[in-house]
């Protein structure tokens, strides 16, 4: 028996689910398929940084967008999942960093952005932990933080109240054209109707996309984190060297958490990644150089995930090009916590409306077919060869 | 020469340690502690000046052979005390050390990491004044310290009784030893107690020394709870006649026996099973205790079997690698030693069975007992996140929604717990509940350990 819906999602991480929400919200049907758990993968364990300062200069109108999504939670679900308007500290340790931080700066600013530049007296002054190391700063007071365990589950049991069914355990095995529409079947024998499908699979999207024929060259890596044992909260903004060697931020209950680059190889088919120690020693040692008062903490569990990353840098979102009906919402290289609202409330634009405000033409899928630049992120970010890690699935 | 490194110097690793001398190898021992002999043979710090004699009592034989056998063996080995492995990664050790983090590469592994003590939440077991069972022993060895004055012996174990006589011959003043298995499950076991009547003999021993102590024995009881404002002030139980009861004292010592240190054979790629009797997921091993390629277990962290498994299985661990390494090793000892094992852990398997584990408990704790004393999540917690749309069913996602084993001991003890409750709120059986995975550390580190180690 065939199930008829207006539109199905595949993918029940952060994206997936916020935009399960907002169709249901705009009245329309949705079931949202998962493979596995609700907010299990990338979504689930990410550092949870909502962070505005520094991002891609084409995603400013996206972020803020999604911010304002973020800064209304509580409202939108019911539940704040430790939203936090934390602020964000950037930290640099040389003239050449700053210049960096000033760079930032400028492109935030011009999107309305309010950015403090911080000398490295009033650094210490204000923030009396930071360590002899960060010369200079950038502060930007809007940036938050949210706990990523808890937000995808919530934003689903929100959009399940409301009407959408969310199927959990159930793996999409084809997705065929029919009419104008699709038919979405699974492996436990459903077979589901819909004028609209959102490929919102994560690291596992590729699945989806190259049966309409396309695709994009993404592989799966993970953020490697770290947490400390509860101490006694004195570091209030999330802080983060501009080097990338480190990030750290500290919950009101104690933990420090912190991550650094590079990142970790994972595996989208074992469903494993691995922290390496050697990386646990690295964030450790990078951590002390800007809180030194941590010296004596002690790291008492490490993880990590599968995101799926693309060589610029930058996510696929937006309209299939060969399939009318089919949009895509993956790839988002580590960067996806921060924008996923803002990213289903766009997928909404379009599948409600067939158009959308917020520019998105830097995303589609449609750029692969030309060679991409290749992020200068991609040799910093990642062990050496970047990018030959497993391709995603 | 192939780098064979041993972890663990309790029996297991140190007789793995002599056969491998005797064949000619220089292996590295690893051990978390300054002193050699595990958990029960630990030998005590030497300004405590304590009767090893009277406290080991029958066992203090096996301990002076032990310890004589690892003093011929320190220089033919490359031994590094007070060194602990937290974290095993692509065939390296990384450790820790004086505060200082190293690396120790291996071709071959012998994890003899030994057990730590399983405990089931009660209310109230969080109060300053209780340990568990062997830690008990352990303060007693090493440090020459009670837990207190008068002092509760709680649980179901076969060290209930040998912790609670050591602490008598010690001096304190034992007010219960309270055994929460029915002497008819005892006696139900008893066909399997009988694969080694001699150590039987010595548990039925330990309990008669107590009762000629004039210290009150209460069988079949079930615990209610430990109450105290800011300490232990006493235990409440129902003893096995159904009355109430409450026992003043300032120190309790609960267990529920051993499970297996695990987490190192996990880094170290060893695959698991679900036991039914211990209702614990173990390692997967075979006869000699392989686990996976140049990878072997010994002694209580493969399977619990008491300190004389630990030394046939250790030796047994130790013959399996020369094997593996094409050195024929004499069959004739290895029979012997695998029979031996063997015995040994069918009497373990009889002490779990008569000494169970209490299911019953864990689905009758109230809402409001703490279950994960690290982050202090509470049983009701895990009850209502489960209960909830959506809820994890899984015992790793149930981690991740309520933090239960997200804390300093990662689950250690708070684990099994976590799993039956789990499973009787799901109700579906335990195996399916699955298991919390690892990630090193296994234990904590600080971070200056980072400090003295280049990039």
């Amino acid at each position: 028996m065939t199930t008829k819906t207006r539109v199905v999602v595949v993918g029940g991480g952060l994206i997936g689910t916020w935009t399960a929400l907002l169709l249901v919200k705009r009245g329309l049907d949705v079931i949202l398929i998962e493979k596995g758990i609700v907010g299990a993968q990338s979504s689930g364990v990410n550092f949870g940084n909502l962070r505005l300062q520094g991002r891609h200069p084409g995603q400013y109108p996206l972020s803020l967008r999604s911010q304002a999504l973020w800064e209304n939670i509580e409202e939108l679900i019911g539940d704040r999942c430790e939203f936090e308007k934390t602020g964000h500290l950037y930290v640099a340790k040389n003239d050449a960093e700053h210049e960096k931080l000033e760079q930032h700066a400028r492109v935030a600013e011009s999107h309305g952005l309010v950015i403090e530049r911080i000398g490295r007296n009033e650094l210490r002054r204000r923030w009396s932990w930071v360590g002899e190391e960060p010369q200079s700063a950038t502060y930007s007071a809007r940036d938050a933080t949210a706990n990523p365990r808890l937000v995808s589950v919530a934003v689903a049991r929100a959009a399940q109240h409301l009407g959408a069914e969310i199927a959990e355990n159930t793996r999409v095995t084809e997705v065929l054209r029919s009419g104008e529409g699709f038919t979405v079947k699974t492996a436990n024998g459903r077979t589901i109707g819909c004028d609209a499908v959102v490929n919102a699979a994560g690291a596992w999207a590729l699945e989806v996309a190259e049966a309409f024929g396309e695709t994009a060259p993404m592989f799966a890596a993970g953020p490697p984190q770290f947490v400390t044992e509860p101490l006694a909260y004195r570091i209030t903004p999330s802080v983060q060297a501009v080097d990338g060697s480190v990030i750290a931020r500290q919950i009101p209950r104690g933990n420090v958490i912190f991550a650094g680059y590079p990142r970790t190889a994972s595996d989208p088919v074992l469903n494993r990644a691995p922290v390496p120690p050697v990386k646990t020693l690295n964030g450790m040692r990078s951590l002390m150089k800007i809180a030194p008062f941590l010296k004596s903490a002690q790291v008492i569990r490490v993880w990590s995930g599968i995101e799926g990353y693309l060589p610029d840098m930058l996510p696929v979102i937006g309209k299939s090009e060969t399939t009318p009906g089919l949009f895509h919402a993956f790839g988002f290289c580590g960067h996806g916590f921060q924008v996923g609202p803002g990213v289903a409330a766009v997928l909404v634009d379009l599948i409600v409306d067939g158009k959308t405000e917020t520019p998105i033409d830097l995303f589609s899928i449609n750029r692969f077919k030309n060679e991409v630049l290749v992020s200068d992120k991609l040799a910093k970010e990642f062990d050496a060869p970047a990018a030959s890690g497993s391709r995603a699935g | 020469m192939r780098n064979v490194v041993i972890v663990g110097g309790g029996p297991a690793g140190i007789r793995a340690a002599s056969v491998l001398v005797e064949a000619g190898l220089k292996p590295i021992l690893v051990n978390e502690t300054r002193q050699v002999g595990g958990q029960g043979y630990r030998a005590p710090a030497k300004s405590l000046a304590l009767d090893i004699k009277s406290l080991m009592g029958s066992e203090a034989g096996k301990y002076q052979r032990l310890h004589s056998l690892f003093a011929a063996l320190q220089d033919r080995i490359d031994y590094r005390p007070g060194t602990l492995v937290w974290g095993i990664h692509e065939k390296v050790l990384h450790t820790l050390s004086d505060g200082i983090a190293g690396t120790i590469p291996y071709d071959a592994l012998i994890l003899a990491t030994g057990a730590t003590d399983r405990t089931m939440p009660l209310p109230g077991w969080t109060l300053p004044g209780v340990f568990t069972l062997g830690g008990a022993q352990v303060i007693l060895k090493d440090q020459g310290c009670l837990i207190g004055n008068r002092i509760v012996f709680l649980g179901s174990s076969p060290l209930l009784f040998l912790a609670a006589l050591q602490y008598h011959k010690s001096g304190a003043s034992i007010a219960a030893v309270v055994d929460t298995t029915p002497l008819s499950a005892k006696r139900a076991a008893l066909r399997d107690l009988a694969a080694s009547p001699r150590t039987l003999a010595r548990g039925l021993m330990y309990r008669a020394a107590l009762h000629m102590a004039g210290i009150p024995i209460i069988d079949g009881a079930t615990p209610r709870g430990i109450h105290g404002e800011d300490h232990v002030e006493g235990v409440r139980v129902t003893d096995g006649r159904g009355r109430e009861r409450l026992i003043p004292c300032d120190a309790v010592a609960y267990g529920y026996g051993l499970k297996p240190e695990t987490q190192l054979a996990e880094l170290a790629g060893a695959r698991f099973r679900f036991d039914d009797i211990f209702r614990l997921w173990l390692p997967e091993v075979d006869t000699d205790g392989r686990a996976g390629a140049e990878l072997y277990l010994a002694g209580d962290g493969a399977a619990i079997g008491g300190a004389d498994a630990a030394e046939a299985s250790g030796a047994l661990a130790a013959h399996a690698l020369l094997e593996d390494m094409g050195r024929p090793q004499p069959q004739p000892e290895l029979a012997r030693l695998r029979q031996e094992v063997e015995r040994l852990r069918k009497f373990q398997r009889g002490l779990a069975k008569a000494f169970a584990w209490p299911v019953a408990q864990a689905a009758a704790l109230s809402d409001e007992t703490i279950a994960c004393r690290c982050e202090a999540v509470t049983v009701g917690e895990i009850r209502a996140a489960i209960r909830a749309p959506l809820g994890p069913r899984e015992v790793n996602r149930v981690k991740a929604i309520t933090r239960c084993g997200m804390g300093r001991c990662q689950g250690r003890f708070c684990g099994p717990a976590l799993q039956e409750i789990v499973s009787g709120t799901c109700n579906v059986p335990i195996e399916e509940v699955g298991r919390l995975r690892m990630q090193a550390p296994v234990k904590p580190i600080p971070l200056h350990a980072a400090a003295e180690m280049e990039p």
